[in-house]
């Protein structure tokens, strides 16, 4: 009893530890933001890694997501509801939730583990020791411009993922449920709120400095070698997937409580 | 021993959890002296450098550079200070992303403003100065370690630093390319006048790069002297740390 009690006391400190540790991240990477011009060329570095490496998979994801919420929204329609809200649902749901979040992953899990298995080997071979020594600050030349990007990026492949995954519902509809394109487009155009997209964008934006954050802090907490780099990926990726879920939950109380109510 | 004090290293401490690495160390360094400390494996000598260029704030004690506490700075003042020194790393630190001459000219592409050709030419004179220019285009991972640690070498000098920080420049390196190391230091020292301190357990390298040498054992600083002294000492320690012996006051694990 006494020993479950001083492990949960145990794991508590080093949470809380762990949220300061954070914390302090955070402060940092806002300290040198002003410093963003000096690491233009990382930064794009970075985006293209983040953005253009990730396509070949958001594709494939928001394709297949689109197609499926057709389906299974005529499905679950069962003749009761008009064709043409196909076209509404899927519109919807991409924009607001799968599009996001679905991206959110899935960039997320490639993206967080590949920063933290980076910067995780450059502080286990004294890369950052290195760097530091030469009086040139991690945070703005590792760290900042891989916040940044993520913070572009991920609304950007989340546009391009939004965009797909319709198309692919289109072509569901089109080609299994043998709906005509138009009544897809016409009910995808009769409930289309530009506040979806805006919503979307700013869950969006919230993943992408979540999914950032996580991978540059769990790198920077490495230590113990190859073992070490194998479980800051992990923890980056575990920690990012769900953080996207949490923070979807209160973005959605939050924007659609608040902001477009 | 008249030259003026340029780092000072004054009752440092300095644990990791329930190990007591240093224990209050106190030791001055001499401008332009090159200063080995020696001492076994795992007895705190890379914690001890490390300190000195403020990567590790010690839990006591302080580490004044040029009078400064580097110790309890704020990081930007600490970024100008770092600015004094060059690093050699035990395993080298290279930045595997970059090329050779990038890694080289690094630190003056990020505190100048140099054109790109500028920035070639001086990582090609540095590499020169270590017989590296040929690898000038390479990437880290395609060199030997002396090579690395040659091109690290290079790296550390290239900000011309006043103070070179040398963690184990000669640990795993054969004994030739370590002899090469050994004279490279030594050239620098004597081209650059900058004041050398070295961490090391290789006596042979001690004994040739060394102006006076230090042990540390315990978390302290045990011997202090020049060379010729560590030959001649009757220290304990030190008696059984050149002689190599497992008989003695220092116990292995």
């Amino acid at each position: 009893m006494r020993e479950a009690v001083s492990s949960l006391g145990r794991g508590a400190m080093r949470a809380i530890a762990e949220l300061g540790e954070l914390a302090i991240l955070v402060v940092r990477i806002i300290k040198v933001l002003p410093q963003l011009p000096r690491t233009v060329r990382l930064t794009v570095v970075q985006m293209m890694e983040m953005g253009v490496g990730s396509l070949p998979l958001v594709i494939v994801t928001s394709f297949f997501t689109g197609g499926v919420a057709a389906v299974q929204a005529a499905y679950q329609f069962q003749n009761w509801i008009p064709d043409r809200f196909v076209g509404s649902v899927v519109g919807r749901s991409v924009l607001i939730e799968l599009g996001p979040v679905l991206t959110g992953l899935v960039v997320g899990g490639r993206v967080g583990a590949s920063i933290a298995a980076e910067l995780g080997t450059m502080k286990v071979t004294e890369q950052i020791d290195a760097l530091e020594a030469m009086a040139i600050d991690s945070t703005r030349y590792l760290v900042l411009p891989r916040f940044v990007a993520g913070a572009i990026m991920i609304p950007v492949v989340t546009i391009f993922a939004d965009g797909l995954a319709i198309f692919g519902g289109y072509l569901a509809a089109v080609g299994s449920l043998g709906m005509s394109g138009e009544t897809y487009v016409s009910g995808l155009r009769l409930f289309f709120e530009t506040s979806d997209v805006w919503s979307g964008m700013i869950k969006s934006l919230v993943f992408g400095m979540v999914i950032a954050l996580m991978g540059c802090y769990y790198g920077l907490q490495t230590s113990g070698g190859a073992e070490g780099v194998g479980k800051s990926a992990t923890h980056a990726v575990v920690s990012s997937c769900l953080l996207i879920l949490i923070s979807d939950y209160i973005l959605a109380e939050f924007l659609f409580s608040w902001i477009f109510a | 021993m008249s030259k003026e004090v340029v780092l000072s290293v004054q009752g440092l401490e300095k644990s990791f959890g329930d190990q007591h690495v240093l224990r209050g160390v106190d030791i001055d360094i001499r401008r332009g002296e090159s200063i080995v400390i020696i001492g076994p494996s795992g007895c705190g000598k890379s914690v001890l450098l490390r300190h000195m260029i403020g990567l590790h704030q010690p839990d006591k004690g302080a580490v004044y550079v040029d009078g400064v506490d580097v110790s309890h700075m704020r990081r930007r003042d600490l970024y100008e200070v770092r600015k004094k020194f060059g690093f050699l790393f035990q395993a080298s630190a290279l930045f595997d992303s970059m090329t050779v001459g990038e890694n080289v000219s690094i630190g003056l592409k990020e505190h100048f403003h140099l054109s790109p050709e500028e920035l070639r030419r001086t990582a090609e004179v540095q590499l020169d100065l270590v017989n590296l220019r040929s690898a000038i285009d390479k990437k880290p991972s395609e060199l030997s370690g002396g090579m690395r640690k040659r091109a690290a070498l290079a790296r550390a000098i290239a900000m011309d630093p006043e103070i070179i920080l040398y963690d184990e420049p000669t640990t795993g390196l054969d004994p030739i390319t370590a002899d090469v190391i050994n004279d490279l230091i030594r050239s620098l020292q004597k081209r650059f006048h900058a004041t050398s301190i070295t961490v090391t357990h290789d006596m042979t390298s001690a004994y040739k790069i060394a102006d006076r040498i230090a042990m540390l054992h315990e978390g302290r600083i045990v011997f202090d002297g020049a060379v010729e002294d560590v030959k001649g000492t009757e220290n304990p320690y030190v008696q059984q740390f050149i002689c190599g012996k497992a008989e003695g006051p220092i116990q292995t694990v």
